[in-house]
């Protein structure tokens, strides 16, 4: 598959081609040398703008694992973030498949340093600290890992910008991004993001060896609140398995007021 | 049993409460909905039946196969967003074979109200305290239901006031234990238990209130990352009867004695990455001695291991009590070795694998425990414990005459059990 120098180098020729040919684009970059680097943060910085500064969000999730053979599984939850000041606390609550209804996952996630997830158990009443990670495992048995859900923080990842396509009747750009967690899945990333609106629309995963291993594709986009832009829907696409998880994401709702009272561990317990 | 003492108790003080919970019904419930409603609530249930298949038949000639079953429902309502939450969960088990474990429990009957930073609880309720798998130490507030389980992990509901504050990475919890339960045992007809049988209608208690003494406990936690440090203490009845052989005239039987107890204990976290470390330890003062023990250990996480999508734990804890051969827990100087698995997959299929053993005596306990979803309401658990490296049952005389404190585990030697239960959630 596609090895790293390969790419590094196709996407500095593009970008070199796209300078000599566009005179607006010279003109937005001549304060600086052509940077792929710089550049595919720019785009990132815009496409995390999209996603952040929402102050907090309540969603209902339904997961669908599709097996090779066209099986279904279903598991319901329902999730809440907020902003803070060095990051994120989201709040997820199983509720289908029954027996894991109540259970419930609180995690802080940082712009820079180190994540931290309590695991409530509300058969015992019990919560578990529990290792960062868990984040690279297979979530609720499904084709996403924990990572691959919550919202990905800018300073998480180092960044080469390798081309511009055309992405359905859109253009996009296509940007690597190669974890710098060591606990990641993830040996690197492909990001495609709209040159109209800024958003993810397609993510290739590249295991640990360097083999693609799966794909992620957004549709349904919707705009809350004329300024969020979120999904209806995320396929996640296992090439290595050919197993196939579908997210429907539904009832967003933006600045309902919640604080980080409601993301305490006193929180998590009182879960249902 | 003690439930209908406590119940009168309980009711006099928390009578509103059950007055709101008969009214829920007549509310619409959005199962499972996004609050967007103001008011919300849910039923919720688990029918359990199990069979245990004993590889003996018992030292008191007990069956060997037994067939149980248990329903636990669970109510909630809030209606006002989680301002204020009532939750009713009623638990009762049949049992073939033992009319003891035959029993029913109100396991949460209760009032939250969260205003800010701060919780006031009230009612039957559930509190759980502890970092370890080998052994519980520091969890004291919920008396166990012994008969429900080996593990421990089961527990009464407590009556209680308590007041909860949470600010950044602090905690402190304060616990107004309104009277205490005591522990459920074995009857003559039922396993796992001492060659005599306990009778709790012979029980005595060292306060001269019995079990409408009014307790006190509270928690500290201290949670910078990487660390989760908890600081406990409690004031009362304990959860843990002394037991003393009694003439009556259903012959002799173990009388438990609650004496009243100080317990100061920790527990303590520390989080890095794959690697988790753990200590328990606790100072009890009062009963037949002040004693102390601990419980420190280690889990360790291999994600995705052998290459699959499963990941496999490591669990490594050595048990101390300094009573040794007077503990009334048989892990007095003894080590844990584990493993668990997730699987992972669709099934959510898990096992825990761990033994036990007494490096000075040679005694061991084994325990497997394994679930995985049937389908989309069902689910199939495992459960075998065994005992090895000890001697046959005592006699109810030779017990009585001359208990083999060296040999804790030697009563669940004819005891070794595999049993399946078949959960249906609703």
């Amino acid at each position: 598959m596609i090895g790293f120098p390969a790419v590094r180098v196709a996407g500095f020729c593009l970008t070199l081609l796209a300078v000599f040919l566009s005179p607006a684009l010279v003109a937005a970059e001549k304060s600086g040398p052509v940077d792929v680097v710089a550049r595919g943060l720019e785009i990132m910085r815009a496409a995390d703008a999209r996603l952040h500064g929402y102050t907090d969000q309540q969603v209902s999730l339904e997961m669908t694992l599709i097996s090779p053979s066209g099986g279904k599984a279903s598991r319901a939850l329902r999730v809440q973030s907020i902003e803070t000041p060095d990051g994120e606390r989201t709040l997820m609550v199983f509720e289908t498949p029954r027996d894991l209804s109540g259970t419930a996952l609180l995690s802080n996630n940082r712009r820079s340093g180190a994540d931290e997830q309590w695991l409530y158990l509300p058969a015992i009443k019990r919560v578990k600290q529990i290792g960062a990670r868990n984040k690279s495992g297979p979530f609720m048995g499904s084709e996403f890992a924990y990572e691959d859900i919550v919202t990905p923080f800018v300073e998480k990842y180092s960044y080469q910008y390798l081309e511009q396509t055309p992405c359905g009747e859109l253009t996009c750009d296509v940007i690597e991004r190669k974890p710098k967690d060591e606990f990641s899945g993830y040996s690197f990333q492909k990001v495609w993001i709209d040159t109209t609106h800024q958003l993810v629309r397609r993510i290739e995963y590249y295991d640990r060896k360097q083999t693609l291993l799966k794909t992620c594709t957004a549709s349904g986009f919707s705009e809350y609140q004329s300024k969020y832009w979120r999904p209806a829907e995320m396929l996640m696409e296992n090439h290595q398995s050919g197993k196939k998880t579908v997210l429907r994401w539904a009832d967003y709702r933006f600045e309902s007021g919640l604080s980080e009272q409601d993301f305490t561990q006193n929180a998590l317990m009182r879960s249902r | 049993m003690s439930f209908r003492s406590d119940c009168v108790h309980a009711c006099a003080v928390f009578g509103c409460l059950i007055g709101f919970l008969i009214t829920m019904p007549g509310i619409s419930f959005a199962a499972g909905a996004l609050p967007n409603a103001q008011s919300k609530g849910e039923w919720r249930g688990e029918f359990a039946p199990e069979f245990t298949a004993f590889a003996h038949s018992g030292v008191a000639g007990q069956a060997s196969e037994s067939l149980s079953a248990s329903l636990r429902l669970e109510g909630w309502y809030s209606p006002d967003d989680g301002r204020n939450t009532f939750a009713f969960v009623p638990f009762v088990r049949w049992d073939q074979r033992d009319p003891e474990r035959s029993h029913h429990d109100i396991r949460e009957l209760s009032w939250v109200h969260v205003s800010g930073s701060r919780e006031i609880r009230a009612g039957w309720r559930q509190v759980f305290w502890g970092v370890t798998e080998g052994i519980h130490l520091v969890d004291i507030v919920n008396q166990t239901d012994a008969i429900e389980s080996v593990d421990g992990e089961q527990k009464l509901g407590q009556p209680m006031l308590s007041l909860g504050i949470e600010r950044g990475d602090q905690m402190l919890d304060l616990f107004w234990l309104v009277g205490s339960r005591e522990r459920t045992f074995p009857g003559r007809e039922g396993r796992l238990r001492l060659p005599l049988v306990v009778d709790s209608d012979f029980a005595r208690w060292e306060s001269s209130k019995g079990r409408d003494r009014q307790d006190l406990a509270f928690r500290w936690q201290w949670n910078p990352y990487p660390l989760r440090l908890g600081v406990t203490g409690f004031s009362g009845t304990a959860r843990e009867p002394e037991l003393q052989p009694v003439l009556t005239g259903k012959g002799v039987v173990l009388a438990p004695y609650y004496p009243v107890i100080q317990q100061l204990g920790v527990d303590v976290q520390v989080t890095q990455g794959d690697l988790l470390w753990k200590l328990e330890a606790i100072q009890r003062n009062g009963g037949q001695r002040n004693y102390h023990a601990a419980d420190a250990g280690l889990e360790y996480t291999q994600v995705g291991v052998f290459a699959t999508q499963a990941d496999l734990g490591w669990l490594l804890e050595w048990l101390y009590d300094s009573r040794n051969r007077k503990a009334a827990t048989p892990f007095q100087r003894d080590l844990l070795l584990g493993w668990r698995v997730a699987f992972n997959d669709v099934a959510s299929s898990s096992l825990l694998f761990y033994v036990i053993f007494d490096p000075d005596d040679g005694e061991q306990l084994w325990s497997l425990e394994a679930q995985r979803r049937l389908a989309e309401d069902w689910q199939l658990a495992l459960e075998i414990r065994q005992v090895a490296g000890t001697a046959a049952p005592q006699s109810e005389a030779e017990f009585l005459v001359a208990p083999d404190l060296t040999h804790a585990l030697r009563p669940l030697a004819h005891d070794n059990f595999a049993r399946v239960t078949l959960s249906w959630f609703f």
